[in-house]
């Protein structure tokens, strides 16, 4: 059996158990593009549910949870109300769950947790960094990543009619194997093993037995735990004596007697987890750090807001829950047709406003600032001025924190260039990402530019506005593809400057070398960027000058 | 309605249970914000308060849940005198609410059909005499965050839109929660809320054992495990109760005022909002306690709760406030 066959397996299975707890479970999540497999994977998911709700990331709350029906309200004089998508029963089923909001999220989080809305399929497309909301997630028992899996892996449909038998019962021993590994896989909520637990129940119920034995835990460790895991276990022999005696030092006096009983997760199941970690996780893990969260999701302003902002003029339009009624407007509208209105409708109400005549305010807002720094941290710079570039960006950052600005941080040395820090508002996250930023080796200054404009482009297309800060000597010695070459490397860089420059950003290159570099002065021209050198400038200096660019 | 899980059978996170009875016994005290990872039962706690408050008496039928008909206010339809009891309010306010519905507005639906000018309560009435909690309070927009702070301030909310000019008592405990990774609070927020708390997952391999093994069997039988907590829950109830007649009569040597002042000083914490709600804090600690005045002790376990969030963010400081306050704390009480 391949993998994506061993995928598709689990994926019947889990919808198996879904079906069984979906108050305990809360859902699943899918990651795979549309395709023949997700077509499969749907009429699979409805031949289960009884009903599906289709839930979309831009519902407005009046979809969410019902409200008043202007439209039929105004027609029948009375009040009309609509239901919402959340008091229908059955399955839910969000697609492109990577473009709902952090406030969709939490009113979707809500709604699960007063189970409302289980089980409730995400379906996300997203690519690359895209993802849903973790917090939402994070909430649903399981995760697969369907990219791998191919349609001929998809034979397998055979699920057995399911048997209804009373609760499954487990005893804390089956609690504490779970919590055990949950441990041991650094899955550090309480979420993880409680949705495990349930889905060991779920297995034992869909098995016909009462009690909750070693296969429905294997079963559940496999399901639930693979996509939750943050680190590998240690080696048994290794971990064993340093687990207990930390144990043992925490409850000196009554842990005594129990000591001898904190044993290790059971062998069998750290494998049953291992072989269902994805294939790339040792990679994920070294990158996971760095997407912690904080993708902007949710914060991308729109140029047009309902709600707040600079007042524009209003529009004919529709209440959605959202948008606040411009009563003036409306009653103007609404005023010349009076007359005709009445006579033709013979109605004794005062005022006869039609739905067509509901104006709403609009507003509008400046799209939020996000400060791309480039630091150098190369051999040459680290020598000169590393540690004062780092000094000027956290002070730049707290003022940027201060005026409520995004900041991302991005590092270039020896070959490439690395994202430490997408987007985000964390001064905490900020703060230990430039502590770790290392020094030393070459300077591939095309490719650290050239992943500041990517990342600018990347926070333009979400509505915000990027300003590049480019930290460093100038002197350019390793080319876009890791080779060392000063003069392509340099005639590489004024390329990527001039794309720069044509796509728009603002930017601001700060020389930090020992002598001012013609050069780099060069380049920053090319970029149209604003140059500074400062050689002698110490962290104070340099985060003033960028201060100064950035009230522009 | 929906059972929630007892209170006192959350496991560990004792400050924030702690944070949150203070708030009740001395609702002057101002909020409680909780930070910390997800799924550490910071939800879970707050909907449980819910449960274990006392019973407040309102007017019936009154937005605001005024104790007493004269304040019930003049816009309110309601002319009923009569008096009931209910338990206190908790009022959720979801992330992306418009500001409408907090501060409440125009009733669209009576001005549409009967050509009325009625105001709608919002959340803010509703959360009147009781809490008002934010789950995700790093994430809510700005705009409404402004108009939180300066009702939470005044203890009053002053509509004025539409036509309309109202205005209505508006004082609630503020409960915050969020994950700090999501992104941080505005200073002028954080300085708002009396109390903060950060809670971790437990560490401890048997308390999270607990965790799983409560959880598991409350959601076997809800009303069982809830009736088997009844006599811890009402335990604290009582607690809280006997605390708030003792409030009044804890003493208070001038020389804890000077120990509040210096600790306060020797932190740099900003303004007069850390002193006093150390002092109010401790007091409340106090009467908890059964005591009849305030000492250092008290105020030492209140210090990390009233203060770390107060200190002027220093962006090279690498330890955390909580340190700080620690180590300040040791050095003055000693």
């Amino acid at each position: 059996m391949n993998r994506g066959q061993e995928i598709w397996l689990q994926v019947i299975a889990a919808l198996h158990l879904l079906a069984i707890d979906p108050n305990g479970l809360k859902g699943v999540t899918f990651r795979l593009r549309a395709g023949p497999v997700r077509d499969k994977l749907l009429s699979h998911i409805h031949s289960i549910a009884v009903s599906t709700t289709k839930l979309h990331p831009n519902m407005t709350d009046e979809q969410l949870f019902g409200g008043v029906d202007v439209i039929a309200t105004l027609n029948k004089s009375r009040l009309v109300t609509t239901d919402g998508l959340l008091q229908k029963s059955g399955w839910f089923e969000l697609s492109m769950a990577e473009r709902s909001s952090l406030q969709t999220a939490a009113r979707l989080c809500q709604a699960l947790d007063q189970n409302l809305i289980s089980p409730l399929i995400l379906l996300d497309e997203g690519i690359d960094d895209e993802r849903p909301p973790d917090s939402l997630r994070e909430r649903l028992a399981f995760y697969f990543d369907l990219s791998e899996v191919r349609h001929a892996d998809t034979d397998f449909d055979s699920v057995d009619a399911l048997q209804e038998i009373g609760e499954a019962k487990s005893v804390v021993n089956d609690m504490r194997k779970l919590v055990l590994l949950a441990e041991q896989f650094g899955i550090s909520t309480a979420r993880g093993p409680l949705l495990a637990l349930c889905t060991a129940k779920a297995n034992a119920k869909a098995n016909g037995r009462k009690m909750v034995n070693d296969e429905d835990l294997e079963i559940a460790a496999e399901l639930v735990y693979p996509s939750r895991a943050t680190r590998l276990p240690e080696p048994p022999e290794a971990s064993e004596p340093t687990q207990s005696t930390e144990m043992q030092q925490k409850n000196d006096n009554e842990n005594e007697k129990k000591s001898g009983e904190i044993e290790l997760p059971n062998e069998l199941l750290i494998e049953a987890v291992r072989a269902f970690l994805p294939s790339d996780f040792l990679e994920k893990l070294k990158t996971q750090k760095t997407h912690l969260k904080s993708n902007g999701v949710g914060f991308g302003t729109q140029a047009k807001s309902k709600t707040r902002g600079r007042p524009r003029p209003s529009r004919q339009g529709k209440l959605d829950g959202q948008n606040r009624i411009d009563i003036v407007a409306t009653l103007r509208t609404a005023a010349p047709l009076q007359t005709i209105r009445k006579i033709k409708t013979k109605a004794i109400r005062h005022v006869l406003i039609y739905p067509d005549d509901i104006h709403v305010k609009r507003y509008e807002t400046r799209s939020e600032r996000v400060v791309i720094f480039a630091v150098d941290a190369s051999g040459s710079a680290a020598l000169s001025r590393l540690s004062e570039s780092k000094g000027a960006v956290e002070l730049l950052l707290a003022q940027a924190y201060s005026r409520r600005d995004y900041v991302s941080l991005i590092g270039f040395r020896n070959t490439n260039a690395e994202i430490l820090l997408p987007p985000t508002r964390s001064l905490v996250q900020t703060k230990r990402r430039l502590a770790e930023l290392p020094g030393g080796g070459g300077t591939p200054m095309a490719t650290g530019i050239k992943a500041a404009g990517e990342m600018a482009l990347l926070t333009a297309s979400q509505g915000k506005t990027p300003l590049i800060v480019i930290l460093t000597d100038g002197r350019a010695n390793i080319t876009l593809d890791g080779k060392p070459d000063r003069t392509q490397a340099i005639e590489q860089c004024h390329q990527i400057g001039r794309w720069i420059a044509v796509s728009g950003f603002k930017s601001v290159v700060l020389d930090v070398g020992k002598w001012p570099n013609k050069v780099l002065a060069h380049i920053a021209r090319d970029m149209q960027a604003a140059y500074f050198a400062l050689p002698r400038a110490d962290a104070q200096v340099i985060s003033k000058t960028i201060g100064a660019e950035l009230e522009l | 309605m929906s059972i929630n899980f007892p209170f006192s059978a959350i496991v560990g996170q004792e400050q924030m249970k702690l944070a949150m009875i203070l708030t009740a016994i001395d609702p002057t005290i101002g909020g409680v914000l909780v930070f910390g990872d997800r799924g550490t039962g910071k939800s879970t706690a707050v909907r449980a308060l819910a449960a274990l408050l006392p019973e407040i008496s309102v007017i019936r039928d009154c937005p605001v849940n005024s104790e007493f008909a004269k304040d019930v206010p003049n816009w309110s339809a309601n002319r009923v005198k009569e008096k009931r009891m209910r338990e206190t309010p908790v009022v959720d306010l979801p992330l992306g609410v418009s500001e409408d519905r907090v501060t409440g507005a125009l009733d669209i639906e009576r001005a549409l059909t009967k050509g009325e000018k009625a105001f709608q309560p919002g959340l803010l009435a509703k959360a009147n005499r009781g809490y008002l909690y934010i789950d995700e309070v790093n994430l809510l927009e700005d705009h409404i965050v402004d108009l939180l702070l300066d009702v939470a301030q005044s203890g009053e909310n002053l509509v004025e839109r539409e036509g309309l000019s109202i205005r209505h008592a508006a004082k609630f405990v503020l409960i915050g929660s969020g994950n700090p990774e999501e992104g941080e609070l505005r200073p002028q927020l954080l300085d708002r809320f009396g109390l903060s708390v950060e809670v971790t997952s437990p560490t401890n391999i048997e308390d999270r054992i607990s965790v799983i093994e409560r959880r598991d069997s409350f959601e076997r039988n809800r009303k069982r495990f809830i009736n088997k907590w009844k006599p811890e829950d009402k335990k604290i109830r009582e607690g809280i109760l006997k605390a708030r007649n003792n409030l009044k009569s804890i003493k208070t040597a001038k020389k804890i005022l000077r120990d509040c002042a210096d600790l306060c000083l020797t932190l740099g914490a900003d303004g007069l909002r850390g002193e006093l709600t150390l002092l109010r804090a401790g007091r409340a600690l106090a009467a908890y306690e059964g005591k009849t005045s305030l000492e250092r002790a008290h105020l030492k376990a209140i210090a990390p709760l009233a203060l770390s969030h107060r200190l002027r963010r220093d962006p090279l400081d690498e330890a955390g406030s909580g340190t700080r306050v620690n180590r300040a704390t040791a050095d003055i009480l000693g």
